[in-house]
């Protein structure tokens, strides 16, 4: 009997399925008061003035509160928090739930209206007059660096922190000095609106005597939220509760301290009623935090083979209005993976942050990883046709160990990677992918001069996930660990408990953990119930982000069973009378090596560790046991993806003909699980490369700001996937799991591109920005065709 | 993304609705599929003092043969029509075009009328009646007319359909055997056209264009180039004499390309 590694199904779906997840929105609270947002319509602006009779005098409102006056109420003792100060001097300006005098971006809170409706709310909303003084606003990351105008009228600079990363700068100097061949490229990342199913929503409520107040939040990080309004209202953290209810995936967005969570928070305090608010699609693109957000630089220095001496990179990154909770650290995240999965002997990272008069940016899944990935395989990419040599082979040429299997290898960016083996990972992608057949095509196509043209785009990846070894975070500034609880109790019936840290927002936690917990305790799946996301029944947790739950949350169940076995061991061997190291676990059975009909079944002892008539002398009773993981090391999931797109030159349609991903993410303890994250993350990356984009105009005004014009994919637009794996365990972890939620993205946009720019290479095209639109993709065609271009 | 307030009042026959439009006058919109209104109205584009409900006048469901016309009452769902047998066969472009809308969601509570009547020139639906050189029946408090096609859409988002009136019946003249194209670009499945070409051959060519003006459009170019045997290379003109919107997904000068392109390839579908 094993759970694990069998595609069960999820657990978590029936009731999502038939509409009977109950997510924030759901929840209601007699006498519960809405919050309507009275929100910037300037980018950057002096407040001028703010009349709110008109809308205080409407149909059910109950206050109208300005942010100077929310101010002067004394709710909170600190601004909303940034968790990582990635350098001692990084400029932070003070980040209020609203604003006082100043606006930074569209869509900042100015005041809020509180009433008796959500529809109440926001009618007396509408009715609030701000008068503005506009400043000049800082409407991108160019402008920014720019610096002819501040995103802070106090600050004299938009540049935030200046954070190196350059183990040897001699080394890199002379890798770039004596190279062959050497690449430069720049690449945009544009920002990204995260747009999970669920918006986000808050729903404060105190309790009638005490002081205690619960929220609940579509939250991915509630025992964060929980320390974190502690330390910004001053409220102890005793006195809060956060449930994070069903969540409808979070893709990083959920992973924050927002001003409408600190705002439900104090005000349910301060007028003993419950206080409330859900966003709209619109609202959430213009105040919940974007993704992305970056202009890099990426040099290769190469051997005439091909083979890497050095890679350098700049990243200048937009950090919107604010710093958020992580704002800061993201492209930090991807500086060590700008070598990718190459042998690399020299490396230099240097990143600057800018402030922007745009919404604050934050984690988006892969979180600074994508960008790496893309930096680096696109770049390959460049080299491989300077070199004269094919994409498979100059990957070929520099993969670390040179393909073979590896563990526990330095990298230059510092980091030991766990394992890998990623040459045979290679092979596999390019056979399903018949690679072969593809190349083939391609050149009759070319030489037909066919008006539908393909393009092959491979991408070998490494992310780094796990996060994390808690000392690797305290190294980087981060404010938190990265460690991971558990508890496991057998309860006196045989059946099990397992309450985890890690806060699922759709991921299945439930199901992935009562098949470790299953086989570990040798009862049935069923048989276990798994208990998270309310820091009243799951105390201790560090939540779910970085493709951490299985690699750190996922091993502390398992150790914490481990634990609860080994008790009932000793009980065991007490009440048969034998020597514990006399008896084998197997099954769920307890057994005398050598005399098979002795033999207890671990439920049996559950009920004995309940009764506690009979235990070994000054054993506590019950089977309750708990873990703490922090682990030794990161995880490094690889990978090969192959896409093949089809490009109309007529229109400059993009088309999807095929998409392979041969994923390694070690050992899987369910497959359809992983298969369901690729899916999503590879299409999330797909979305990056062909459609979406958050726009600015020149005044900082987004301009496609609903689902009718920020185009997230529907399955229409993506093929069937092909997706196989290999399986090269990780050393850092006793279950050997790297993880999956991530892989798909941080590698599906480089692939995309990379088939997008083959396809175009016959008319000279070395790059081109994301997303490729038709209109781009016809433009560049039209006018390299009109330029006189072979 | 939480509309204005308005009143609600439900009409169960066309001249309940006419009445009702006749007392609150502009102040009244009609309620049909409501997947045009709705979304202006989440937006506060639209705010109407006063919606009435048509949806539920099943009268105004059907479609029928009338003779050397089909017959298509104004509260027939998208659905309704990409799924008629009788339509497949005698409005074939109509029939196919209306599997073009939205999604099956949209498709399932979208009405023909109610299209029409939103008079949008991305709209699919509106190129398709152009194209057949059908006509729109409308009723109003002095009895009914009927207006032709090319009569009926005057500008943004307007048609010849008065205040006080209300779309009963669309009729489209039977074209069983006529050559027939659409095409449609879009970024996603059930996305509007960035641009749209539908193609009627026959005796007197028809060709219209989705998304290339301030309203639905037919092009007097390129049908009198198709009457002259032009044949694909009529398509050449596509781009003239249209002024297409600017946004995010085209500027004019590729939208006049894709013009191009399409009603070419829609020439080639339908001459095929």
């Amino acid at each position: 009997m094993t759970a694990v590694g069998t595609p069960m199904k999820r657990r978590e779906d029936p009731q999502l399925l038939v509409g009977e997840g109950k997510y924030v929105d759901d929840i209601q609270v007699v006498g519960q008061l809405w919050m309507g947002m009275v929100r910037s319509t300037m980018a950057h602006a002096r407040i001028t003035s703010i009349d709110t009779s008109a809308a205080e005098g409407a149909d059910g409102v109950h206050s109208v509160l300005t942010g100077s006056q929310l101010q002067e109420m004394g709710l909170w003792i600190a601004p909303l928090p940034c968790a990582w100060p990635v350098t001692e001097d990084m400029v932070n300006p003070p980040h209020y739930p609203t604003a006082i005098d100043e606006v930074h971006h569209v869509g900042e809170i100015v005041a809020v209206v509180l009433a008796d409706s959500r529809y109440g709310a926001v009618d007396a909303a509408e009715q609030v007059i701000v008068d503005y003084e506009p400043l000049d606003a800082v409407a991108s990351i160019g402008l920014a660096r720019d610096g002819s105008a501040t995103a802070h009228s106090e600050h004299e600079t938009n540049k935030a922190f200046h954070w190196p990363l350059v183990p040897d700068p001699d080394a890199l100097d002379a890798a770039f000095a004596n190279a062959a061949q050497t690449v430069k490229a720049n690449f945009v990342q544009q920002r990204l609106i995260p747009a999970a199913m669920e918006p986000r929503g808050v729903l404060a409520v105190p309790s009638p005597m005490g002081g205690d107040v619960t929220l609940y939040s579509a939250t991915q990080v509630p025992h964060i939220l929980k320390v974190m309004i502690a330390a910004t209202t001053g409220i102890a953290e005793s006195k809060i509760r956060v449930v994070a209810p069903a969540v409808g995936g979070g893709f990083g967005a959920k992973l924050n301290v927002n001003p409408d969570e600190i705002l439900a928070v104090t005000l349910a305090n301060k007028l003993g009623r419950a206080v409330r608010w859900t966003e709209s699609r619109t609202e959430a693109a213009f105040s919940t935090h974007q993704g992305r957000g970056q202009l890099q630089t990426i040099e290769l220095a190469a051997d005439a083979d091909g083979k890497l001496q050095g890679v350098r990179v700049h990243v200048d990154a937009d950090m919107g209005a604010y710093m958020m909770l992580i704002t800061p650290g993201v492209p930090l995240l991807g500086s060590f993976l700008y070598t990718g999965v190459y042998d690399v002997p020299a490396f230099g990272f240097t990143c600057d942050g800018y402030f922007t008069n745009l919404t604050p940016t934050d984690a988006y899944r892969g979180a600074g990883r994508p960008e790496a990935s893309y930096a680096i395989e696109r770049a390959m990419d460049i080299l491989a046709a300077q070199v004269g040599i094919g994409p498979d082979e100059v990957r070929r040429r520099n993969y670390l160990g040179g393909g073979d299997y590896f563990e526990n290898l330095e990298v230059p960016s510092t980091l030991v990677f766990d394992s890998g083996h990623y040459g045979p990972n290679l092979d596999r992608a390019l056979e399903l992918a018949n690679y072969e057949g593809l190349k083939t095509e391609q050149v009759r196509r070319r030489e037909a001069g066919d008006s539908k043209q393909l393009g092959i785009g491979m991408v070998t990846y490494v992310e780094i996930c796990g996060l994390a070894p808690s000392r690797a975070l305290g190294g980087l500034n981060y404010g938190a660990g990265g460690w991971e609880h558990a508890t496991v109790r057998l309860l006196p019936t045989g059946k099990a408990e397992v309450v985890s840290g890690s806060t699922p927002h759709g991921q299945g936690h439930e199901t992935t953990w009562s098949q470790i917990a299953a086989d570990k305790l040798g009862i049935q799946p069923e048989d276990i119930t798994v208990l998270h996301s309310d820091t009243a029944i799951s105390p201790l947790g560090l939540d779910t982000y970085g493709s951490r739950s299985l690699a750190v949350g996922g091993v502390a169940i398992a150790a914490a069973c481990d634990k609860v076995v080994e008790k009932a061991k000793q009980i065991a061997a007490h009440q048969m009378e034998a020597s514990a190291d006399d008896l084998e676990f197997a099954e769920g059975v307890f057994s005398v090596s050598g005399s098979p009909d002795q033999a207890m079944p671990i439920q049996a002892i559950a009920f004995g560790a309940f009764t506690a008539h009979d235990l070994p002398d000054g054993m506590e009773p019950n089977l309750q046991e708990q873990v703490t993981f922090d682990p030794p090391n990161f995880v490094f999931p690889f990978g090969t993806h192959v896409c093949t797109v089809e490009i109309d030159e007529d229109t400059g349609e993009v088309e999807l003909l095929s998409y392979v991903a041969v994923d390694d993410c070690g050992n899987q303890i369910n497959p359809m699980i992983v298969e369901g994250q690729l899916h999503g993350g590879i299409v999330q990356g797909v979305a990056q490369a062909l459609w979406e984009e958050a726009c600015y105009d020149e005044d900082g005004n987004l301009a496609n700001p609903s689902m009718m014009d920020y185009l997230v994919p529907s399955a229409a637009e993506v093929p069937s996937m092909v997706t196989d794996y290999t399986v090269t365990p990780s050393t850092s972890n006793s279950l050997g799991v790297k993880g999956a939620g991530e892989a798909g993205t941080i590698s599906s946009a480089a692939a995309v591109m990379n088939a997008v720019v083959d396809a175009l290479s016959p008319y000279g095209v070395v790059d081109m920005d994301m997303p490729a639109t038709p209109q781009r993709v016809w433009r560049t065609i039209h006018e390299a065709k009109n330029g006189g271009a072979s | 993304m939480i509309p204005a307030a308005f009143d609600y009042q439900v009409a169960d026959s066309a001249d309940a609705a006419i009445a009702a439009l006749t007392e609150h006058g502009d102040d009244a919109k009609l309620l049909a599929g409501g997947h045009s209104l709705i979304p202006l109205m989440r937006f506060r584009l639209a705010t109407p003092g006063v919606l009435v409900d048509i949806s539920r006048i099943s009268d105004l469901s059907y479609i029928n043969d009338g003779g050397d016309h089909l017959a298509i009452g104004a509260m027939t769902t998208h659905r309704a029509l990409e799924t008629s047998k009788l339509l497949a066969t005698e409005a074939p472009l109509l029939h196919h075009v209306a599997s073009q809308v939205g999604d099956p969601q949209v498709r399932h509570r979208g009405t023909l009328g109610g299209s029409l009547a939103h008079g949008d020139p991305a709209s699919d639906l509106p190129a398709a009646l152009l194209a057949h050189g059908g006509s729109v029946v409308a009723k109003g408090p002095s009895g009914e007319r009927e207006i032709a096609a090319t009569d009926f859409f005057t500008g943004f988002l307007e048609t010849a359909i008065d205040g006080d009136e209300v779309i009963t019946e669309i009729r489209i003249p039977k074209a069983a055997g006529v050559g027939w194209g659409y095409q449609k670009f879009n970024r996603r499945a059930q996305d509007w056209a960035i641009v749209g070409a539908a193609v009627m051959l026959g005796d007197e060519p028809k060709v219209a264009l989705v998304n290339m003006g301030s309203s639905p459009m037919r092009h007097a170019g390129v049908e009198a180039g198709l009457a002259g045997g032009g044949g694909s290379d009529a398509a050449s003109v596509a781009g003239d004499d249209t002024d297409p919107p600017e946004d995010l997904n085209a500027d004019a000068e590729y939208r006049k390309h894709l013009a191009r392109v399409l009603v070419g390839r829609g020439i080639a579908e339908a001459s095929a």
